[in-house]
């Protein structure tokens, strides 16, 4: 035990010493949060549009008012003719042209109507959405203070709730996927890392020869990094309450001993792929593009499982952050007991165990 | 003829390592295919409940409305909004319809009646697209029981002016030929970035450096000798990936293909460049990794890959003016979606060759031959 905690003293001491890395260790997780919370926005905000006003009159005028001071809506250039509309969108300022028909009022009070055009830079098409459904809803908006004489009967009011997020704060959503993130990258690549490092500059072979048991040498050098992984995650559930003001309705115990489990799970990730690479480039390499993005965009916490097709949806089964984010989003969000997660905190349990078994199993105890 | 051999040397080392090809050729290939397919904000197959006190004619037809489109699956009847809430606490629905008593009784009086959706807002962007959604079926609804029940003049009266849509470059809103470009970029900064940043600092970790410290080869045919194999690799797989995305995600290719790669090894030389002065400020390739990868991510945060880099406020799209990402992001998007030419992408073409010949310059004057 004495040979145990020297060992474990020695990891620290590497960790420690370090200070660059220890920076980036503590810092990342603080500015990661910052950018999503503060840059990270789904709201249209100052859009740059162009406008072919073929009637230019005072409705035309009027319209093009109510966009412009919506704070949606930047006027880029007036545009002469429908010819120029392509060019302006490759130099790709310009993303929406917005075009009114010749003699706008005049048909919209002789004719009873007229028409709009919006055409959008769909390059984008998730953006281009957003803006033809901003413009449309504001032309709508207009159009119904124009008829308030006729009073148009809306009969059924629809009165939407917006459930654990009553603002609909992005942050809420990136926060719980953002925690996996961090928590999986500190543990398994950086353990990753610290083991195959022994092992390509042979002081494995000292640690080998020592007394130390395998199981030993290995949890010596998992441990300083879960005290790492700990203190970011207080780090980030610490941020999203007092800086995002994110709610933590359920308990904070349970979210805490949760994200232990997933930090251990993480770990055993990175101990299987320190057994499987032979070098720390090999070690890096599959650690980040083998879970980095998989989390990222499979773990369901910015783009939805259920849109993708089946294949993806039963791989995303594999991906330890899934269950995780469901966990904390259900503990933050959500305010549920165990009772709602024991299903998804069994998975994490099961994955452990057989990650663990599998990478003692592999861990050679001989050199090649 | 010096760089030749190290040139050779470096492809060598390169190639030796058996594990290193498939991750450095094979993997970004297979993420992209997996990815590809992954990242999309459309929403389709929305389960909702729904609680109707009213439980009439007119009630069933307005859930019907919903589970007629191709978005919404009724995923069952509760008797109570208690019940139907355990459903959005188990994600077992997204969406609860509560239709109120009276229901059928208001709307044939001519009465204003209130149906409230509760929806599940955990991730934000879904819960807008299920509103919206919810919202234009509702307003189609109360159209179709005016024009019913009230006589047809008054809905002549309100139709005034007429919203036409078109979207250009992208009419079918294809999520994919957007995400394929972005996610090319990731995966060609990621490797470029991560394999020029570990590698010098892996020369000095095993001391291998001194050897070449004391050999007559000049600091800047080493540089070229150490960043020429990435910046071919990297220009290798950019083509392979544009190539994967035509064939199996159908994405246009309208501009010019060499323009893109002319964009793609000024981009390369930047990219190199970072990850070179980033090995020779660190000691360890640990060291080296995490500050690459602290870069990478904030870089790709930002870039607009994800997120559309308009939304975001000011001081973030001016710290995107450095971000090499959100330049090359937008150029090959430009170039492929929008067949831009040279004029249209050169103010930020211009930008990122200046930044690179800086941080080449940086990593050079950095490289000290001695230890």
């Amino acid at each position: 035990m004495k040979r145990f905690i020297g060992f474990v003293k020695k990891e620290f001491k590497h960790i420690l010493r370090d200070y660059r890395t220890l920076l980036i260790l503590f810092g990342m997780p603080v500015v990661q949060i910052l950018l999503f919370g503060f840059a990270i926005k789904n709201e249209i905000k100052d859009s740059k549009i162009a406008i072919l006003d073929r009637s230019k009159d005072y409705i035309t005028e009027e319209i093009t008012n109510k966009l412009l001071s919506s704070g949606y809506f930047l006027l880029y250039e007036n545009l002469k003719s429908e010819d120029y509309i392509e060019s302006e969108f490759r130099k790709g300022i310009v993303k929406e042209v917005i075009v009114f028909e010749e003699d706008f009022a005049k048909n919209l009070f002789g004719e009873g109507k007229s028409g709009i055009q919006i055409i959008a830079d769909a390059s984008d098409p998730n953006y281009a959405n957003m803006l033809i459904n901003y413009t449309s809803s504001i032309i709508n908006d207009y159009l119904n203070t124009l008829h308030t004489g006729h009073n148009i009967q809306i009969l059924i009011n629809p009165e939407v709730k917006m459930i654990y997020n009553p603002e609909i704060k992005s942050v809420y959503m990136f926060i719980p996927g953002l925690m996996a993130v961090i928590l999986l990258l500190v543990s398994s690549l950086m353990t990753s890392i610290s083991i195959t490092r022994e092992k390509e500059f042979g002081t494995m072979e000292v640690l080998l020869v020592s007394p130390l048991k395998p199981l030993q040498i290995i949890s010596g050098k998992v441990i300083p990094y879960v005290f790492i992984a700990f203190i970011d995650a207080l780090i980030i559930i610490f941020m999203a309450k007092y800086v995002f003001a994110m709610p933590i309705e359920g308990s904070i115990i349970l979210l805490i001993l949760e994200s232990v489990l997933f930090i251990t799970t993480a770990l055993t990730l990175g101990i299987l792929i320190s057994t499987i690479s032979s070098s720390q480039q090999i070690a890096m390499m599959s650690a980040l593009g083998g879970l980095m993005l998989p989390t990222i965009l499979l773990s369901g916490y910015i783009f939805p499982i259920e849109n993708m097709p089946y294949v993806l949806q039963l791989l995303s089964n594999l991906i330890p952050a899934k269950w995780f984010v469901i966990i904390v989003k259900a503990i933050m969000l959500k305010g549920l007991g165990f009772s709602y997660i024991w299903f998804e905190t069994a998975v994490l349990v099961i994955t452990n165990i057989v990650l663990f078994v599998i990478s003692i199993a592999r861990f050679k105890i001989r050199l090649e | 003829m010096t760089i030749k051999y190290i040139l050779q040397k470096e492809f060598l080392q390169i190639f030796r390592s058996k594990a290193m090809i498939p991750i450095i050729f094979l993997m970004p290939l297979f993420q992209l295919l997996i990815l590809a397919n992954a990242a999309t904000y459309e929403i389709k197959n929305i389960s909702f409940c729904v609680v109707d006190y009213d439980y009439s004619n007119n009630s069933r037809e307005f859930v019907s409305k919903f589970y007629a489109t191709n978005y919404f699956l009724l995923s069952g009847y509760y008797t109570s909004v208690k019940e139907a809430e355990e459903e959005l606490k188990t994600n077992k629905s997204r969406l609860i319809i509560h239709i109120p008593k009276d229901f059928e009784k208001d709307l044939l009086l001519n009465k204003n009646t209130k149906v409230q959706f509760l929806i599940n807002a955990e991730n934000a962007n879904a819960a807008g697209l299920i509103m919206n959604y919810s919202m234009s079926i509702v307003q189609a609804f109360n159209k179709q029981i005016i024009t019913e029940t009230v006589n047809y003049n008054t809905s002549n009266l309100q139709s005034g002016i007429y919203i036409t849509y078109s979207n250009w470059f992208n009419n079918l809103l294809n999520y994919k030929t957007y995400m394929v470009p972005g996610i090319l970029v990731a995966l060609v900064t990621l490797i470029g970035l991560f394999l020029s940043g570990m590698n010098i600092v892996k020369e000095k970790e095993t001391g291998t450096i001194e050897q070449i410290n004391v050999s007559p080869i000049k600091k800047y045919q080493f540089i070229i000798g150490k960043l020429l194999p990435f910046w071919i690799i990297a220009l290798i797989e950019l083509a392979f990936g544009i190539i994967l995305g035509i064939i199996i995600f159908n994405v246009p290719l309208i501009g010019n293909p060499l323009l893109i790669f002319l964009v793609a090894s000024v981009y390369l030389l930047l990219i190199l460049g970072i990850g070179l002065f980033i090995s020779t400020i660190t000691e360890t390739q640990q060291q080296a990794m995490f500050i690459a990868w602290f870069i990478m991510i904030i870089f790709l945060l930002l870039g607009g890959i994800f997120t559309p880099v308009e939304n975001m406020p000011d001081w973030a799209q001016t710290i995107d003016i450095f971000n090499p990402i959100a330049h090359f992001s937008k150029m090959i998007r430009m170039i492929m979606l929008k067949g831009s030419g040279l004029r249209d992408i050169g103010e930020s073409l211009m930008l990122i060759g200046l930044y690179a010949i800086v941080m080449l310059f940086l990593a050079t004057i950095r490289y000290r031959k001695k230890t």
